[in-house]
């Protein structure tokens, strides 16, 4: 057990790549093949509910981060005065240094036989020691709500004695609330949809497999990393095999959809990759020993270093030391960077226009993995990225963010009233409810968090179902034009049940999860952005109407003759229990999560807690402060 | 009326939950009982779980009763539906899945079970034969465990539930029979025009929580002394109006005004409870004196809290889908579209009294818009021929006259109206239902006429719900009507004079008698005209093949029967009720009414009490007048109808082309639906078209722009790697062709090669960057 708990996180992440090399290696017949696949996916599934249930909830989160705004204020300043103290006392620590024209190394070591370091008294010394302690790395897991944190140095290597090429990464997994409900849902969706392939995909089922394994891989351990060079192998991990399941076990213009989709997202990890190597040496710590003679990121094995892409080092112990880019502010730079990557995968407005095409040439278990999981890669990266690491950048830039995400709401929903092909229908619905996400998250109120994370996990439960919905009846009848049917409801009333069941779930009616979300991100946007809440509120009469009207053309009236004719071929016989399979662990969850939201929003509140207090708080001042002090 | 004075009572929640348990029994496993047992089995789950959750209420109410006036409040906590930010100050919120029973909610669950489980007895007849009476019982269980919810809802989000619960059983019974394509475009309708309605719930509860948590943050003895404002000049009124003239007068001491003392605003702040947000009186001052888009904060909250209202409750300009919603089963629209789901709105009004009673505008709005729904939708109603469409826009317009009682600030009568409507109009939908079935299916009142001969039960119950509603005393209509007529003549919180708007409803209490008494006379009286015509097609030989393709399948009508005594019996009590009714609060007579409402409107009587002085004569007289114009409208129709009620409309009247016309937009409704067609609708669709279009058209051009020019790039790479580079450095030539290969690999858009290039550019351009810095 203890073995487990220790290494939950790694066994749930590499549970499906070892699957994938079984089938490689062993498997013969296509049956073998789907069986390891589903086992593959069950471990990271019991373990992710295993997960969700032993996270400690309640576990004890630094009582500073749990402050009235005066007292915020308080803080504020006091840590200002500290670091402001802490730059002058470097800086004559630094001239002192100069002055003498003595070796750095001899001045450490004279402070470590004398217990003082020249220059400067021992108090001095220990007010440093005890101004960082809240940076103590062994106190951060706690403090944010981080459990089941695993970590090791994984390399740390200086290229060609070059002292800038040296990189330092480590493998670095660790869980908030956040992340956890992430994962679940990435497990869930990701078991579902070995189901969801079973019988509809016919051609290299073993290079399918793998491919959807490996898939698995790669978002699980993009909800775990916790180290920015970690979260960007796996993001590319995760890129690839979805090119090949959308390339070639896609629709007719899958070779088109494939090749913009990768490109897409490529092009936004391209601008991550470039944000993350400035993030890695624009990082300087804010702890500071004498001893070693500069700020100093500590590694998992205890080696100190002066860049890291341990994220919370980054986002909780570290000033940016670079005053400007390209003429910018260094920060805000950086943040439209990885911001514009993430975007991307959201989709947000203009960036979506890949989804759509994706989603129509994928096969189903793939549309169902790229909107219920991928999507919230782009918001959870955000979350986990541009909030804690640019504090100060996020809240400049939320008006954008706002203003983006009701576009994505209204934009999504006049698009998707528009479309012909149901599945399109269902791909634009999902840009129009990822926008809730970003209003949400914009607005930095704790209910527009949690209401923006629980989106993210609603949504991924809703749509999914929805893609699902979708692929049954292409299966029976090999289009999706809305259209070719009428009066389905008379012969495919189970069929009916849980489309207007899913349907009212993405309209987010009250008692099924989608409300509990929706509803928060509404509260808490509107306490900073009213006229964009109210704007995007209108989203709720459009999606209310192109969901409607779809039940009504394709389910309601008379059966036309078409669908007779359909049925007469064979083609349309009722939901089978394996799709039911598929679609009822989804459903349960809307509805319980839907009156109970408690145990998913218990979750985000130790990891939430920092952040909001972080970002709201935040003016910005501390990074200036220290460069101006430091900088002379 | 405060959070430590509310007693739990742990049963509340069995009241909503027995209706569910039924919905899901029948929702799951009702198609296999129906096919196994027959209908029985369906019909009795139904049935006995509105039953059970009546005697759950019936048991709550009794011990509401037996509780001192000033503690009447119930409340059963079930758990937390989200509690978010109590780590900060800023917005946070702590809403809880609770139900909390007071006086007005008593009333309303109480209508709710009993009403809805007469009605759930009457549908066991109505529906009987029906394939899908398993799915119609769950429905309506579905339905009641919603409406339960909204009224019982301690707080704004699980009135929520409710609301939109409501609103989607109402959806799925209005399109019960989906086959039928315009019964399911109403279903539709009725969801969407009532998410409009939603979007001013939402907007009103988004704004309002706002305000409150901007004012929260207000130094405390700001607050404090805006509080003490309050109560003090609440407890000026009492001292001088006692409570209610008729209520037992009381002195408030010393205790009683600590017992209204500020709440803990660490305790009350972030919660949405009707009860902690009504006790939060200095805040509440302080957002009344705010203003928000040139109008008082409060104002522009309530209004949307109204136009929310208007949607559920059929409202100018909302209610064109209720006429529509027609065409679900009759049961229903007795039960959802008479008695209960419609007036959510009004429930809701009456919820919400702290926060209208603050503002005079919205109290306004409310009342206006009431009266004008009232006139117009009687007027609609003067000439439509399908009995339940008439009956429909009576509801509409009946509902205005509940607006105008809770918008002059007669709450408790408003409230009163609902209650006597929902035993009046569920009567008369329900007599309809029985008079739709024994004439086999028909609705049109010009094929209708002398059902008294072959329906008595339906006849009698029928006529007195008729005279009910066209407020003969000493009737339950003439007593609420009365009541609310009276109330809005010496009202003086709107800012239209309260005599101008009692002479609009003065008016339509004259049209209410003019329609329902034309609808009685064209149904009851004189001969049946399908009867008379199937029989004078027999005489004529027509066979029935040919005559069936022409009429909507009817067959022809042989005869008529009287409904089973699963539907009289209903029907019987309900008419029993509006006999009674009125007496809890007649004219003159009684108070009770008043006096069981008293405590939750307690909060705002000194605000809206001002009321002009006016003594009794005056409201004598005004009684007598009211009596009077309802004999007007009756003698007026029975002059018309009475001889000659084949005819719809008087000849004479269709002779002069002037009153033709008149009569032409009154069938038409005015055109309402075809221009919200013209102006909403079709802008709609084709503004979503152009989004469509300008997405594939534009965004996706601006993307797939990339391809040529990347690919021209690569093409004058290509040359520049085959001309120049081959031509010049002919030792490299062999090389080159090598590279020039390559790349036009890239060109054949192998992503790998993409993405090594990308991959491998990024890295050296990076690092070189780094470099220079």
């Amino acid at each position: 057990m203890d073995f487990l708990n220790e290494h939950l996180l790694s066994i749930m992440v590499f549970a499906p790549v070892v699957g994938m090399a079984v089938i490689w290696l062993v498997a013969k017949s296509d049956n073998v093949v789907k069986w390891i696949a589903a086992v593959a996916t069950a471990v990271p599934l019991v373990l992710a509910v295993y997960l969700f249930n032993t996270y400690d909830r309640k576990a004890e989160v630094d009582p500073t981060l749990s402050l009235s705004p005066a007292k915020i204020d308080e803080v504020r300043s006091k840590n200002q005065k500290a670091i402001i103290d802490y730059a002058m006392k470097y800086n004559a620590w630094a001239a002192e240094v100069r002055r003498r024209g003595e070796d750095a190394a001899a001045l450490r070591l004279e402070g470590d036989e004398k217990g003082n370091v020249v220059g400067i008294p021992a108090e001095t010394v220990r007010a440093w020691y005890q101004s960082t302690a809240s940076h103590d790395p062994a106190k951060w897991d706690k403090r944010h709500g981080l459990q089941f944190v695993e970590r090791a140095v994984w390399f740390n290597v200086q290229i060609a004695g070059l002292s800038w090429a040296k990189f330092n990464v480590e493998y670095f997994v660790g869980v908030d609330g956040t992340s956890i409900a992430m994962i679940l849902l990435t497990a869930l969706i990701s078991f579902i949809c070995i189901f969801a392939s079973w019988e509809n995909i016919k051609k290299h089922i073993k290079g399918y497999f793998c491919m959807f394994l490996l898939l698995e891989t790669g978002m699980m351990g993009v909800f775990c990393a916790l180290d920015f060079f970690l979260f960007f192998i796996f993001w590319d991990v995760m890129l690839l095999p979805m090119y090949f399941l959308i390339g070639v076990w896609g629709g007719p213009r899958k070779e088109y959809a494939a090749i913009k989709f990768f490109l897409y997202t490529f092009a936004g990890g391209v601008l991550m990759l470039l944000a993350m190597i400035a993030i890695y040496y624009g990082s300087q710590s804010t702890s500071f020993d004498p001893r070693y003679g500069q700020p100093f990121f500590k590694l998992a094995d205890g080696s100190l270093v002066q860049h890291t892409f341990n994220l919370m080092d980054l986002a909780y112990a570290n000033s940016w030391s670079t005053a400007s880019l390209l003429g910018m502010d260094f920060a805000k730079v950086i943040w439209v960077a990885l911001f514009i990557g993430f975007a991307i995968k959201i989709p947000m407005f203009p960036f979506h226009t890949w989804l759509p095409d994706a989603h129509v040439e994928a096969p189903t278990a793939i549309s169902v993995i790229l909107a219920g999981i991928l999507l919230k890669m782009g918001t959870y990266g955000i979350f986990r990225m541009n909030f804690p690491l640019f504090a100060e950048a996020t809240k400049w830039a939320s008006g954008a963010m706002v203003v983006f995400g009701a576009i994505n709401i209204l934009y999504g929903a006049f698009c998707a009233m528009a479309q012909k092909d149901l599945k399109k229908l269902v791909a634009y619905s999902s840009i129009s409810h990822m926008g809730f996400c970003l209003l949400g998250m914009a607005a930095v109120t704790p209910a527009g968090m949690n209401g923006a994370m629980f989106q993210m996990f609603n949504h991924g439960c809703i749509t999914a179902m929805l893609f699902l919905l979708v692929g049954v009846i292409y299966d029976r009848v090999h289009h999706r034009q809305i259209e070719g049917f009428g009066g389905l409801a008379s012969k495919m009333p189970v069929y009916t049940a849980f489309t207007g069941f899913a349907f009212f779930a993405a309209m987010g009616l009250p008692g099924l999860s989608g409300f509990i979300s929706e509803a928060l991100v509404f509260l808490g946007a509107f306490q900073e952005f009213q006229l964009a809440t109210v704007l995007s509120a209108i989203g709720i009469i459009i999606t209310a109407a192109y969901l409607l009207w779809t039940i009504q053309r394709m389910f309601l009236g008379p059966v036309t003759d078409r669908v007779l004719a359909y049925e007469k071929e064979g083609h349309l016989h009722e939901i089978n229990l394996r799709e039911v399979g598929t679609l009822a662990p989804l459903a349960v969850m809307v509805i319980v999560f839907g009156f109970y939201p408690a145990p998913v929003l218990d979750l985000f509140k130790s990891g939430m807690q920092g952040l909001t207090t972080l970002v709201a708080s935040s003016t910005g001042i501390m990074p200036n402060v220290v460069l101006a002090a430091v900088g002379g | 009326m405060h959070a430590t004075s509310d007693l739990a009572h742990e049963t509340l929640r069995l009241i909503p939950l027995l209706p569910l348990i039924g919905a899901a029994l029948n929702g799951f496993f009702g198609f296999h009982l129906q096919r196994r047992f027959g209908e029985r089995p369906v019909g009795l789950i139904a049935v006995f779980a509105s039953l059970g959750a009546f005697a759950v209420a019936v048991a709550a109410v009794a011990r509401l009763a037996g509780l001192p006036v000033d503690s009447r409040s119930l409340v059963d906590h079930v758990w937390t539906l989200f509690d978010v930010g109590q780590y900060l100050d800023m917005g946070e919120l702590h809403v809880n899945l609770a139900f909390h029973l007071d006086p007005l909610s008593a009333v309303m669950v109480l209508v709710v079970t009993g009403v809805g489980s007469l009605i759930h007895i009457y549908s066991m007849g109505y529906m009987h034969g029906d394939k899908s009476y398993w799915r119609f019982f769950s429905y309506l269980n579905l339905f009641m465990f919603a409406m339960l919810l909204l009224v019982l809802g301690d707080n704004f989000i699980v009135m929520f539930f409710g609301w939109e619960g409501v609103g989607l059983c109402s959806y799925l019974l209005i399109g019960f029979w989906y086959s039928n394509r315009d019964y399911a475009k109403a279903g539709m309708k009725a969801f969407v025009v009532n998410r409009v309605g939603d979007f001013g719930f939402l907007a009103g509860l988004l704004t309002l929580v706002w305000g409150l948590s901007d004012v929260a943050r207000q130094p405390q003895e700001k607050i404090r002394s805006a509080h003490a404002a309050v109560i003090a000049a609440e407890v000026r009124f009492d001292a001088h109006h006692g409570v209610n003239a008729h209520v037992k007068k009381k002195t408030y001491d010393a205790k009683a005004i600590t017992a209204r003392s500020m709440p803990d605003h660490r305790v009350v702040a972030g919660s949405l409870a009707f009860r902690t947000l009504e006790s939060r009186k200095g805040e509440l001052e302080i957002l009344r004196q705010r203003k928000l888009l040139g109008l008082g904060f409060l104002t522009i909250v309530c209004i949307c809290f109204f136009i929310g209202a208007c949607g559920k409750s059929a409202q100018i300009p909302l209610y064109t889908w209720l006429p529509d919603a027609m065409a679900g089963p009759t049961p229903v629209s007795a039960l959802i579209h008479a008695a209960t789901m419609v007036t959510a709105g009004v429930y809701m009004v009456a919820r919400l009294n702290f926060l209208f009673a603050l503002s005079n505008g919205a109290m306004t709005v409310v009342t206006v818009v009431g009266a004008l729904t009232a006139l117009f939708a009687a007027t609609i109603g003067f000439f439509q021929y399908d009995i339940k469409k008439v009956l429909a826009y009576s509801t509409v317009s009946q509902l205005g006259f509940m607006f105008m009682g809770v918008g002059s600030g007669a709450f408790a009568m408003g409230i009163f109206h609902l209650m006597t409507h929902a035993f009046f109009k569920a009567c008369l939908f329900l007599g309809a239902g029985s008079i739709i079935l024994g004439m086999h299916h028909r609705q049109d009142m010009r094929e209708m006429g002398g059902i008294k001969k072959y329906m008595k039960a339906t006849w009698l119950t029928f006529l007195v719900a008729t005279v009910t509603i066209a407020g003969i005393p000493p009737l339950a209509g003439f007593a609420s009507k009365d009541e609310i007529l009276w109330n809005l003549f010496r009202n003086a919180n709107t800012i239209v004079p309260g005599e101008l708007i009692w002479a609009i409803a003065w008016l339509t209490a004259g049209c209410t008698a003019f329609y329902m008494f034309r609808l009685y006379y064209m149904t009851f009286t004189g001969d049946n005209r399908a009867l008379a015509a199937s029989k004078h097609a027999e005489a004529h030989g027509h066979g029935h093949d040919a005559h069936d393709a022409h009429s909507d399948g009817h067959h022809a009508l042989t005869e008529i029967h009287e409904s089973p005594k699963t539907m009289t019996i209903p029907l019987m009590i309900l008419a029993g009720l509006s006999l009674v009714a009125g007496f809890f609060q007649m004219p003159f007579v009684t108070h009770f009414f008043d006096a069981w409402m008293e405590p939750v409107f307690r909060g705002t009587a000194h605000l809206v009490q001002n009321h002009k002085p006016y003594g009794h004569g005056i409201e004598a007289g005004l009684a007598i007048a009211s009596v009077a114009i309802a004999l007007v409208g009756i003698l007026v129709v029975a002059r018309r109808f009475y001889k000659d009620n084949a005819s719809s409309v008087p000849a004479r009247m269709l002779a002069n082309p002037r009153w033709a016309a008149v009569h032409r937009v009154l069938h038409n409704k005015y055109y309402v639906d075809e221009a919200y067609d013209a102006a909403v609708v079709r802008p709609t669709v084709q503004a979503t078209e152009a989004f469509a279009r300008f997405d594939l058209r534009v965004i996706d051009f601006l993307v797939n722009m990339w391809s040529p020019i990347g690919r021209f790039f690569a093409w004058v790479h290509g040359l520049a790697d085959k001309y120049v580079v081959d031509g010049l450095v002919d030792a490299l030539a062999n090389g080159t062709i090598a590279a020039g290969r390559k790349l036009k690999t890239v060109q054949t858009g192998r992503i790998q090669n993409y993405a090594l290039g990308v991959l491998v550019g990024v890295v050296a351009l990076s690092l070189a960057l780094v470099a220079v810095l």
